[in-house]
């Protein structure tokens, strides 16, 4: 099984995800650099990690879409192969159309790094299996610009697709407003594409993967891909 | 720069005396180029020549220290062929006029410093210093600065693990903006600023160059007040540009291909070229019209003396232009070589044909005077030290004493400064911030190291020798209760003007108590900064020495947090209560005043009460360990209950006035938590070791209480919490 992570300037994510896949899932994983016109070896799984993709000082992730390797994502992704975007990643590929809406600043504009809950919506995807469903989950977030916006007709629709992949909740589950940490639509985390390839997330999975950074919840979004990879009992849709 | 007067010099700073030395040097008169470059060069802010004779007492050296100071950053070994660079430097006067900007440029100048060394930056601190918070001043200071040091450490993926905010009065419009970062790196990847060999090629790499911050040396070496007009000096930080450049440094290094590299800091590529021709005992010939520039129409001068950010001087070996070419053009940068080195000493400038300067390299550098500032004590200490503390009244409700100490921004959780930084890029931070110190994993090996920056400057105000002192222990404690070896320090001294006989014997005396406590506690000091002149219209900061200092974890898995853990747990005071009230933050609070003498410090009893923490951590015995300080007892049992967000029940027997119990900052005590299966082999030991144990409590319930024979303190835990996470966020967001 072999995962490609995709390396912008200005990614700084990059090695994160590559000592997860490696050393945690000892999976095969390679460093996919932006101005690649193609993929050097065939991919199970592309990854878009976080960081600031050349500084973001447009909006996040509006140039990076522009970038070569991008041709092959979507070529990627229209075959059905997976692609997970992570933080940066995730306005990637809203920007490059992969996933529909859009990111505002955080809500009181500050950039915030801290643990929060998220509520799993659908465990039925390929990224979210080995959690149960409506399963709640401590996981770490980084951002200034992570507010997931889009206009009603496609929440209406993410909603009756169940794009929704995580929701901000309290610890027991509950959604409400104030457990939202940057005022993102629908308490929205995480959203699937309709096809059930493309996850976008903007919480860091690959930063609580393992028991000496203590929380290792975040590694069973990596164990997913590869049960579901290898065939295992849930596939996306 | 027209200049009517008859001593040019002396408005660019520099005496008859300096002026009469350069003639000697140059063997003629100093042209207008050379003139200013020697301005910068011996400036106080680049040379050091009134601290250069003190800080020659600092103890340098030990088995651990692998590039002592001199250097771009101080650096240590950790074992298995790995070791950690690391700096603290001040970005001061920049952040006091344009704080987002001066404090982002103070971030990405020390993360320079430490690739520069040939190592991956892994973590960033800082060290601040606002005036109060009640002044909207220090309010839009503060949110800035957080801000900048977010926005550049954030942009280029390093995670910022930790640091330190203090809050007072004299530092209003002169705030403290200190920024330190720690790199790992193979020993054998370890470069250094030297430029040797004839003929190898002087390559400036990165951004090009503008007009932004000429005479940034000599403007961070003045009095604030005087300079508000020098505004547009500050340089504007771009991370993005410099996670190119440190990639591509970072890139070129594993080539081996590098004699040696610098970055471009305060003086521009004027201070990085001679310094580096300095060091390796060479010259270096180069031609500023080869400098690539964003602007029309520079002159040398100001090509010499730019201090644009995001800039290194690389000296390759000869033949390999193409291969640093190549490396820079993958990461969307140029590299332009500008010049070669020489044998004759000589820092020769050109412009195409025609010389601009030439001097010898040395001269800009090891023969600036240096100078022994008067020092003297000022006779007005002697009132504020021997202030009667004795017959002050004691408080009436001793839990809202504890419960506005913890409301004091000084002492009040400092979440809102560090949820705004990532401080977990990397994924290594096995000890976020908010305990003693942070703690970073060193993937690949069983280690981590532990970090920290300290320093209590009202103690070193009150008494400098005994102030430094406590920073260096403080920090040490602080490693010690995370389950890590001190190892070394870098330190950021900042002061007033030292031509102030009173300003200099607090400088004097504070390297002097910062010195001796690094040679008992076996941390040398691997570099640091300077930082002087830090005054508004003649009122000085508090005296500030701040301490970073790196300690190993030899086994990950056995670090150590400050909470309480559960229910049941006995909690375990390791040192001696004391009755002293002087300096600190309650006397402060509730007092008014900021006077006696700091809490005594023996350092022999410090390093004992150390290494039985140590051993006790190794041993598994302490469940908790934490460091008692501003705010005392009191405050440090509070946050171990805030932290674990769980109670206890605490029982004091000693015969001290009850603010002082509770409240007094008394050194070299450590708070830790047991089960009860320990608690005899722990007994054991502290008696071993010779240090005062007491048995003083248990864990559990959902109250802070304190219990004395005069007193009964008693909270909620979800009081003090409230009070200790809201007291930040409540005034900022006003």
């Amino acid at each position: 099984m072999r995962f490609g992570v995709v390396v912008f300037p200005g990614t700084s994510g990059e090695a994160d995800c590559y000592h997860v896949l490696k050393e945690v899932m000892g999976s095969e994983v390679d460093y996919i650099w932006h101005q690649s016109i193609k993929f050097e070896k065939e991919y199970d799984c592309i990854i878009l990690p976080g960081g600031f993709s050349h500084g973001d000082y447009l909006r996040a992730g509006s140039i990076a879409h522009f970038a070569p390797i991008m041709e092959q994502v979507k070529k990627f992704a229209q075959n059905g192969g997976l692609v997970l975007g992570i933080g940066n990643g995730f306005q990637i590929l809203t920007e490059a159309g992969l996933l529909p809406g859009a990111f505002l600043r955080n809500k009181d504009l500050k950039f915030i790094c801290k643990e929060v809950y998220v509520r799993v919506e659908n465990n039925e995807t390929p990224f979210t299996n080995n959690y149960e469903q409506g399963q709640v989950i401590n996981i770490p977030i980084a951002h200034g610009e992570g507010s997931y916006f889009c206009d009603e007709e496609t929440l209406e629709e993410l909603r009756a697709n169940n794009q929704i992949v995580l929701r901000y909740s309290s610890s027991t589950g509950e959604i409400k407003e104030n457990y939202n940490p940057n005022g993102s639509i629908d308490n929205i985390a995480s959203i699937i594409n309709k096809e059930g390839n493309v996850l976008g997330m903007m919480p860091h999975p690959e930063r609580c993967a393992e028991k000496i950074l203590g929380n290792d919840l975040g590694k069973y979004f990596f164990t997913s891909i590869v049960k579901w990879l290898d065939g295992g009992a849930n596939h996306g849709k | 720069m027209a200049n009517n007067s008859e001593k040019p010099w002396v408005e660019l700073g520099l005496t008859d005396y300096e002026y009469n030395l350069i003639k000697d040097i140059l063997g003629r008169e100093p042209n207008f180029v050379e003139l200013n470059v020697f301005s910068a060069m011996w400036s106080e802010h680049c040379s050091y020549k009134s601290s250069k004779n003190v800080l020659k007492t600092f103890p340098t050296e030990g088995p651990q220290v692998l590039q002592g100071p001199g250097e771009n950053a101080g650096v240590v070994d950790i074992g298995d062929g790995l070791a950690i660079a690391f700096k603290v430097e001040s970005h001061n006067s920049p952040s006091a006029v344009e704080p987002y900007q001066g404090a982002a440029t103070g971030v990405g100048g020390i993360i320079r410093d430490i690739f520069t060394m040939g190592a991956r930056p892994i973590a960033l601190l800082n060290s601040l210093r606002f005036g109060a918070l009640n002044s909207p001043k220090s309010r839009w200071l503060f949110e800035e600065v957080v801000s900048g040091i977010a926005g550049y450490g954030n942009s280029i993926g390093v995670p910022t693990v930790g640091g330190e905010v203090y809050f007072h009065p004299s530092y209003e419009n002169n705030p403290l903006v200190n920024a330190m970062c720690v790199g790992l790196l193979k020993h054998e990847d370890l470069a250094k600023g030297v430029a040797s060999g004839v003929g190898n090629p002087v390559m400036i790499v990165g951004a090009k160059t503008g007009r932004d911050g000429i005479h940034g040396a000599s403007f961070s070496s003045e009095d604030l007040g005087a300079t508000e007009e020098k505004r547009p000096t500050v340089q504007a930080g771009d991370p993005f540009m410099e996670k190119l450049l440190m990639e591509a440094c970072l890139e070129l290094i594993k080539t081996g291909n590098v004699v040696g590299m610098q970055d471009m800091g305060a003086a521009g590529l004027t201070s990085s070229s001679c310094e580096m021709a300095s060091r390796g005992n060479s010259g270096i010939e180069m031609d500023v019209a080869l400098v690539p520039r964003r602007e029309e129409g520079m002159t040398p001068y100001e090509i010499l003396l730019s201090e644009s950010q995001e800039r290194m001087l690389v000296v390759p070996q000869k033949g390999m232009e193409e291969e640093v070419k190549k490396i820079f053009n993958k990461w969307g940068l140029e590299a332009v070589v500008i010049g070669r080195v020489t044998d004759d000493g000589i820092w020769r400038v050109k412009e195409g044909d025609q010389i601009v300067a030439e001097i010898p390299a040395k001269g800009l550098t090891d023969m600036c005077p240096v100078y022994d500032p008067e020092a003297q004590r000022n006779l007005v200490m002697d009132k504020i030290q021997n202030c009667d503390l004795i017959d002050l009244a004691e408080p009436k409700d001793y839990n809202q004493v504890l419960l506005d100490l913890l409301g004091r921004p000084t002492i009040a959780s400092k979440e809102w400064v560090y949820e705004q930084y990532d401080y977990l890029g990397g994924i290594n931070t096995v000890i976020p911030p908010g305990s003693s110190a942070a703690v970073i994993r060193i993937k690949g090996t069983n280690k981590g190291v532990a970090l920290t920056v300290d320093c209590n400057s009202r103690y070193v105000y009150l008494d400098p020798y005994q102030g430094a002192m406590i920073a260096v222990s403080e920090a040490a404690r602080n490693l010690v209760c995370s389950g890590a070896k001190p190892l070394a320090i870098t330190n950021c001294l900042n002061f007033g003007n030292p031509e102030k006989p009173e300003i200099f014997w607090h400088f004097k005396e504070a390297v002097r108590g910062m010195g001796d406590a690094c040679r008992e506690l076996n941390t040398p000091v691997t570099g640091g900064n300077v930082s002087m002149f830090n005054e508004t219209r003649g009122e000085a900061v508090l005296p500030t020495p701040v301490v970073g200092m790196v300690g190993l974890v030899e086994d990950i898995s056995k670090v150590c947090t400050n909470s309480f853990k559960n229910e049941g747990d006995l909690v375990i005071l390791l040192g001696e209560n004391t009755d002293e009230l002087g300096g600190s933050e309650y006397l402060a609070m509730f007092h008014g005043l900021e006077a006696g003498r700091p809490p005594h410090l023996d350092l022999a009893k410090e390093k004992a009460l150390q290494q039985l923490t140590l051993e006790l951590i190794a041993k598994n015995y302490a469940k908790s360990a934490q460091d008692i300080s501003e705010g005392g007892l009191s405050v440090a049992l509070a946050e171990c209950c805030i932290k674990g967000n769980i109670g206890v029940d605490i029982n004091l027997e000693d015969k001290i006035r009850p603010s002082a119990l509770l409240f007094g900052e008394g050194q070299s005590r450590i708070i830790i938590s047991a089960t009860k299966e320990n608690l005899d082999r722990i007994k054991e030991l502290a008696f071993e070791y010779h240090v005062p144990f007491s048995l003083i409590g248990k864990v559990g319930g959902n109250q802070l209480t304190i219990n004395g024979s005069e007193f009964t303190v008693s909270l909620p835990i979800f009081d003090i919490i409230d009070r200790y996470k809201g007291a930040i966020p409540c005034t900022m967001n006003n």
